[in-house]
């Protein structure tokens, strides 16, 4: 079956072209069916291969197609690698994928005919990048698709391009996301000129020889990368501003899938993060920063969709602290729940701006919960999820890491938790502000409020069923023995680097249930206060001061950033430009003309037309010739 | 006779030849100052020849060495009178056009 695999990426690459090329004369109904078929029968596919990977004697696989790159002793080819955890993201992409391509159909349904085409040959493109990604048996190929979702992404956050704003949050997106690349280009250099190769068995059997700085170096350079592609702490801030695109793009792109790259990438490279130490603390510091950062700011967003970027930073920053402290199953884990439940928030989110005609500020909102019972619903138990509630997904996988954190530090854990209540606080707030209380919109609004049609509700409905029970398959080994099934799954991935295993490392069981009881009675706490506070919220124009001021202004990062880069960059080009080019360039280049014609009117004073004067200087240059070979020779 | 008075009659053969061409305005005087100048490389050749023509018999009864020379006088020669009637032939028509031969007059040509 795995040697189906190249079928999985090519549906979506079919896709992309029937859809692109087509898209003046295919109708909106052919379209939807290309663009969801192509990813659905990818899914079917992938779930044939996870069947096969399931197999006990599954042993993991490495297809070679063709040679990409061949060149003395170097050889890249394009290769798939087919194990348990590029499996797993399969079923994770082409799943969630399929049901926000189905989504789309009804929330894009009023884009002209060429720009609905236009749009999902974008989302298929995106979807055959990321498999691309996922899939690649070596860095090359991997970047590949790094590259091809970055482009994806970049497109479809400037998918209404007769926006400035937005294609300027388009263009920020790709800025920053280069700026990462750059810091992965450079650690697949490091790796040739260091391993002589690109592939993973190879590197990963090569590592523990390679000294302590190639490795560092490496796997630092790569967690730039990553810092760009999954929006962490410095390279956070075009995450937030990429809600220009349509919601069923942040859902899929910007929550589910692309913004993980960083983490599978991590995960994929265990073996190199093992052996180094020093990024694994670096690693772990930066998504603790970002995940209580981001959350700090998520308290004080007003956006709906913000509310949900932020939240979607602050929970890359957890997975970032599971890989840091080597909990590389809890990380993936939480990558997958944290599919399940943020897609479902943001086409919860869509469908809510869908009902508002484009309205995204919560405070115009409230009360939706009867017009809108389904996504009202939906959106609750994504809420929970996210929060943490036993035994909604996320808990399960929220607990794995802040657990494997305490083990690594009681510093790491007690900032987890943190952020753990905060995510509670603001999921709660931005639940009660646009479901609970009074509606605070205007009439025509509330006149036309409605639920959304099928096609938007069915793959909520999945979404929901899969975040309330997408953690069970991840069950802690304190509540119930041996059904850590996830754990095993990918045992043969993580097995050299995994730690918390074995059982020395183990916390008692007592202690670990206490925490996880006092962690959940306090969120529940929490979620109770938010709930009340903000359901009888009534809007106020007061300016509000202060932290909160601070809050509502995300920290002043991006000014500051402004103020350090863009600023000096901006006057050090202006500089360049009013005296480097003008005085100097076009300098030198008119200065070659002007000595041209100076010394052209000079010369012509020579040719006086005085035969008498010709025959002089004839006769003065043949001596001063005589001299010169005369001293020449001696 | 050494060479070195053919070589010093040449040099100033020579250098009149240059100061005439140089300083004199009427352009007969600087043709036959030319000529001079040709004639200084005549005897220069002439007296070269010569000499190695007796270093060769020194060694060798039957030797040419150095006959060359000579030969190049006679083209030189040659191409002498031919330059002399098309230049002479020029200056007589330029005269024939602006009666004048003074070569500061004739400048025109820069143009």
């Amino acid at each position: 079956m795995s040697k189906l695999i190249y079928l999985v990426p090519l549906f979506p690459l079919f896709g992309f072209l029937i859809n692109g090329l087509g898209r003046k004369a295919l109708s909106r109904t052919l379209v939807s069916i290309v663009g969801v078929g192509s990813v659905l029968a990818s899914f079917v596919v992938s779930l044939l291969i996870f069947q096969e990977v399931r197999e006990p004697d599954f042993a993991p696989q490495v297809i070679t197609f063709f040679d990409f790159i061949k060149t003395g002793r170097l050889n890249i080819p394009f290769a798939f690698q087919v194990d348990q955890l590029s499996s797993l993201f399969l079923l994770i992409i082409t799943g969630v994928g399929t049901l926000i391509h189905l989504y789309s159909t009804a929330y894009m349904h009023e884009e002209n005919e060429p720009d609905f085409a236009r749009y999902f040959a974008y989302l298929n493109l995106f979807i055959f990048s990321m498999l691309l990604l996922v899939l690649g048996a070596n860095y090359v190929i991997m970047f590949i698709g790094w590259e091809g979702v970055g482009l994806c992404s970049y497109l479809l956050i400037g998918y209404w391009f007769k926006n400035d704003a937005f294609n300027n949050a388009a263009k920020k997106a790709f800025v920053m996301n280069r700026i990462g690349d750059l810091g992965f280009l450079l650690a697949v250099f490091w790796m040739i000129a260091s391993f002589g190769s690109t592939s993973f068995t190879d590197i990963f059997a090569k590592a523990p020889e390679a000294t302590a700085t190639v490795l560092t170096g490496i796997t630092l350079l790569l967690f730039i990368g990553a810092t760009g592609k999954s929006a962490q702490i410095p390279l956070f801030t075009w995450l937030p501003d990429a809600m220009a695109g349509p919601t069923p793009v942040s859902a899929l792109i910007h929550a589910a899938t692309m913004v993980t790259a960083g983490i599978y990438m991590i995960a994929r490279s265990n073996v190199l993060y093992s052996l180094a130490p020093i990024t694994q603390n670096i690693v772990a510091v930066i998504g603790l920063a970002t995940a209580i950062f981001a959350a700090t700011i998520a308290l004080k967003q007003n956006d709906i969709k913000k509310v949900l970027a932020y939240s979607t930073v602050s929970q890359l920053g957890y997975m970032f602290l599971g890989l840091g402290v080597g909990a590389y199953t809890g990380a993936i884990f939480h990558v997958m729940t944290h599919a399940f439940f943020k897609a479902l928030l943001f086409l919860g989110a869509g469908s809510v701006i869908h009902a508002m005609h484009h309205e995204q500020d919560i405070r115009n909102m409230g009360g939706l919960k009867k017009f809108m019972p389904v996504t009202h619903f939906t959106f609750l138990l994504g809420c929970l999820a996210i929060a943490g509630i036993p035994p909604f997904s996320g808990f399960f996988s929220k607990d794995e890491i802040l657990t494997a954190a305490f083990l690594k530090s009681p510093v790491y854990y007690v900032f987890g938790v943190i952020t753990a209540i905060m995510t509670a606080f603001y999921m709660f707030r931005l639940y009660a502000l646009t479901f609970q209380g009074k509606f605070r919109g205007t009439q025509e609004q509330e006149h036309h409020l409605h639920e959304s049609p099928g096609a938007m509700t069915i793959p909520l409905i999945v979404l929901a069923i899969l975040s309330v029970i997408g953690g069970l398959i991840g069950i802690p080994e304190v509540l119930m023995k041996d059904s850590h099934r996830l754990n095993s799954f990918l045992l043969p991935v993580f097995a050299d680097s995994q730690v918390g295993t074995e059982p020395a490392n183990h916390l008692t069981h007592s202690s670990e249930l206490l925490m996880m009881g006092v962690l959940v009675a306090v969120i529940l706490v929490v979620i109770v206060y938010a709930w009340r506070k903000f359901s009888d919220y009534s809007k106020t124009t007061r300016e509000s001061s202060g932290l909160a001021r601070v809050l509502e202004n995300k920290w002043y990062v991006d000014e500051f950033y402004e103020a350090i880069i863009g600023k000096p960059l901006r006057s050090f080009s202006r500089f360049l430009n009013n005296t480097v080019e003008r005085l100097g360039i076009d300098g030198i280049v008119n200065g070659v003309g002007r000595a041209v014609q100076y010394s052209g009117r000079q010369l012509r004073l020579i040719q006086s037309g005085q035969v008498g004067s010709y025959i002089l200087i004839m006769v003065f240059a043949t001596v001063l010739f005589f001299i010169i070979q005369l001293f020449w020779k001696s | 006779m050494p060479v070195n008075y053919y070589i010093f009659l040449s040099v100033a053969l020579f250098c009149i030849g240059i100061a005439g061409v140089l300083t004199r305005r009427n352009a007969i005087v600087i043709f036959m100052c030319i000529e001079l100048m040709l004639n200084a490389v005549n005897i220069l050749l002439v007296a070269f020849s010569k000499m190695h023509h007796l270093a060769g018999l020194a060694a060798d009864a039957g030797s040419r060495a150095g006959s060359e020379g000579q030969l190049f006088v006679f083209f030189i020669m040659v191409v002498a009178a031919a330059e002399v009637t098309v230049g002479l032939a020029i200056i007589v028509m330029l005269y024939r056009n602006i009666h004048s031969v003074d070569i500061n007059f004739l400048n025109r040509l820069k143009h």
